[in-house]
């Protein structure tokens, strides 16, 4: 049987939990062992070019570009896993939830203690190429369905390594209380 | 530092504890409590200024903003939108020139939402400047606006009176008592005074033990035996105890404490000095909600009477060494202040916040001393007791529910008010009682209790089957259940206070996923996620209102799961409301991109 194939991306979020991925050490050597990667900042291969089993979302939709790299992953993956807070809830990113669009780009172009000097034309940012910033920051599953939810800021990598295996061996996940975190 | 700060903070004696009296004295006087007045108050009083602050901003009726020379509070509870409210918040909006949550341009209307007033048998009610006006309709907002406008007060603008005290000169109110049904308990015939000669022949401890012996339950909801509460506040040690009466009756669809403190303060009075008299307390206070104010002079004047009378004062009921005292303590708007440890805080000044138990309030409660809290209802059940027996009050209700309840019943019926009965009565006696039309649904104990349906009418009001502390919400078959679940859930998003994160996030969550619902874009696994989670709720929040916020939720699709099935998507394992053309107009707009896409 072939290997099952991974895909991975980082939408709005800090690559925290794909740190944590890497955080398994020399259990990659096995992970590779297991399973092939496809699109993914891992291997840097930046457009589907299979059809994928796993697909592992790190962040929430904070922009346009989130919104379409999502709906890319639930096209080309079979399962789709929300991994860490971002993912699931939309984060510290979604801290401007409550907060309108317009301030958040006044503070960030306009009155910030970086910009309020430099931007003398108050400019706020307008080229075709860049996405748009979305109302709120949404959780991925509110805009595909997400088949399962690994929680943590970021998850710990035994979570994501027990899940992987899990799904690749078909075996029972191990969830031992000490690798379910949810900061 | 004005004069006039300093002086409403020192009428209450520099007591931080009385943040509560002095924010409300400030509001009433000057129309909100301004940041320079926070200021002086934690001067004055010598604590922070967020101190102030925190209680300030926690209570529905304070404000750092002017509310308007004419404060609009409207009822938002699902029984005042059955009555028509919607209608009546458009006039409103129109006949002021101002939206809801805001004050108008000339500074003479402010326009408010607030929760479930007490009057849901007389909806929809609106509170003007602490007036009642109940059952408002569309013509007269015009007419009330149009009397402002001309510079009437509000209390002029009251042409009519209720029945029974409503009409004395101390309340002059238009709400009516809707009292429709006297049991054998509370509403029975009694001489004043009575109760307290009988006490007067008893040492605390054998009061005590006939409360006990009556089996007596609590009447706020959880029915904790009374006798026994009151037996652990003795036990435990310090010589100085507090009697609370609980009186901020916020429970949507409750109203019957209404009915008691406007037709009988004096058993109510009664009862809290036998309490007091039974558990050795300094001082009994009286926590009533803000939105029952206008009863303030008639209370008031019942407890000079009892003063006068030596029943309250030194040597209560001539008990040489008796010395106690009721006042009454009032709130701000804040729900979740009627579960006893937020009440404590709320009456040592600070911000409605449940405490963490143990230690109950019987050991630690109101100024760390031993408390204990009882409903109104409760306490005017104790006289009765006293004065007719256990053994009497025993014949009653059910072998664990003895006694009579007050239920308050409101909803699509034809008698919306206030009946005793007897504990074991079943759901769909009391519809027959209530006239109820076309019922689909009863709202069991409020929004925090449990929505039946036709399956459970047969059911008894009593602990050993359906508990309840009395509201009664009758949901006719025109309603449609969702949107009613939606509302209470509503309800449990503006009253939390905020410290559990399951109650402050997980509310707004289960909202959001009905409103999904609602709008035909749910499927099967939003109903089951809505189970699944609201069953969080119950294990997550440390006190009643977040453990049983999901409540209308979780019985609703217990009993109703085919109307939810009804409106969603079928067939599908995925829906979403997310719609991306619309989620970055904003965005665009601000920055300038053309065409929106």
């Amino acid at each position: 049987m072939a290997k099952p194939i991974v895909a991975t991306t980082a939408l709005a979020s800090c690559f925290g939990c794909h740190m944590s991925l890497l955080d398994i050490d020399d259990r990659i050597l096995e992970l590779i062992e297991l399973v092939d990667f496809n699109k993914s900042p891992v291997d840097d291969i930046k457009k589907f070019t299979q059809m994928c089993d796993i697909g592992i979302i790190e962040g929430g939709c904070a922009n346009s570009e989130n919104v379409h790299v999502l709906k890319e992953f639930r096209k080309n993956c079979k399962i789709l896993i929300s991994l860490g807070e971002c993912a699931i809830m939309g984060g510290l990113p979604a801290m401007r939830n409550d907060i309108p669009v317009e301030e958040c780009l006044a503070e960030a172009y306009l009155n910030g203690p970086s910009t309020k000097n430099s931007n003398t034309e108050k400019i706020l940012p307008n080229d075709a190429e860049l996405p748009c910033i979305l109302d709120k920051v949404y959780p991925c599953h509110e805009i595909v369905k997400i088949d399962y939810f690994l929680p943590g800021c970021p998850p710990r990598a035994d979570l994501i390594w027990n899940a992987l295996v899990a799904l690749v061996t078909g075996d029972e996940m191990k969830l031992p209380y000490e690798v379910i975190k949810f900061d | 530092m004005s004069s006039q700060i300093q002086s409403i903070v020192e009428k209450y004696g520099n007591d931080a504890t009385r943040l509560m009296d002095i924010l409300i004295l400030i509001t009433k006087e000057k129309g909100c409590v301004d940041s320079n007045n926070i200021t002086e108050i934690a001067n004055q009083l010598n604590i922070s200024q967020v101190d102030v602050e925190q209680t300030l901003s926690f209570y529905h009726f304070f404000s750092e903003q002017p509310r308007g020379k004419y404060t609009i509070y409207l009822n938002n509870s699902l029984v005042a939108y059955m009555m028509g409210r919607a209608e009546v918040a458009e006039a409103f909006e129109k006949a002021t020139g101002t939206k809801f949550g805001s004050v108008s341009n000339d500074g003479l209307f402010g326009l408010y939402d607030t929760s479930c007033i007490g009057m849901n048998d007389q909806e929809p009610a609106v509170i003007i400047n602490g007036v009642i006006f109940p059952k408002v309709t569309t013509f007269r907002v015009r007419e009330l606006i149009t009397a402002f406008r001309a510079g009437k007060s509000a209390q002029e603008v009251v042409n009519s009176y209720g029945g029974g005290q409503n009409q004395s000169l101390l309340i002059k109110s238009m709400v009516t008592n809707n009292l429709n049904r006297r049991g054998p308990v509370i509403f029975s015939d009694y001489k004043p005074g009575d109760s307290l000669k009988k006490m007067a022949s008893l040492n605390s401890k054998e009061v005590i033990e006939v409360i006990k012996n009556s089996n007596l339950r609590g009447r706020g909801g959880a029915g904790f035996p009374t006798g026994i509460k009151w037996e652990f506040c003795t036990k435990s040690e310090g010589d100085e105890k507090y009697l609370l009466c609980n009186a901020d009756e916020g429970e949507p669809g409750t109203f019957k404490d209404r009915v008691i403190l406007t037709e009988l303060p004096h058993l109510l009075f009664e009862g809290m000095i036998i309490a007091g008299y039974a558990i050795g307390a300094k001082e009994g206070i009286l926590y009533l909600r803000m939105e029952y104010e206008y009863l303030k002079d008639h209370l008031e004047f019942n407890l000079d009477e009892f003063r006068k009378k030596g029943w309250l004062g030194k040597n209560v009921a001539g008990i040489e060494g008796f010395n106690y005292d009721i006042r009454i303590q009032f709130g701000a708007g804040a729900y979740i202040c009627g579960e006893e440890s937020a009440l404590i805080e709320s009456c040592e000044g600070k911000r409605g916040e449940p405490r963490n138990r143990p230690p109950f309030p019987v050991q630690v409660g109101y100024l760390d001393k031993p408390t204990v809290v009882n409903n109104v209802e409760t306490l005017c059940s104790v006289v009765k007791i006293l004065l007719n027996g256990a053994e009497w009050y025993n014949t009653m209700g059910t072998i664990e529910t003895t006694g009579t309840k007050l239920l308050s019943i409101s909803g699509d019926i034809r008698y919306p008010g206030v009946f005793e009965i007897e504990w074991g009565m079943t759901i769909r006696e009391m519809l027959e009682m209530a006239g109820a039309i076309n019922p689909l649904a009863v709202q069991v104990g409020g929004p925090s209790g449990r929505l039946v349906g036709e399956n459970e009418f047969d059911r008894t009001i009593c602990y050993e089957d359906l508990p309840t502390g009395g509201a009664m919400i009758v949901i006719g078959e025109q309603r449609n259940i969702p949107d009613v679940v939606k509302y209470f859930t509503e309800f449990f998003i503006d009253e939390s206070c905020g410290s559990c994160v399951p109650c402050r996030y997980l509310t707004v969550i289960l909202r959001n996923k009905l409103q999904k619902i609602i709008d035909g874009k749910g499927v099967i696994s939003d109903i089951d996620d809505l189970v699944n989670w609201g069953k969080q709720m119950k294990i997550a929040n440390r006190c009643g209102l977040g453990q049983t916020a999901a409540n209308p939720i979780l019985s609703s699709i217990e009993n109703f799961r085919p109307e939810y099935e009804a409106i969603i998507e079928k067939g599908k394992d995925f829906g979403t409301t997310f719609n991306l053309e619309a989620a970055i107009q904003e965005s665009c707009r601000e920055v300038g991109r053309f065409p929106l896409a």
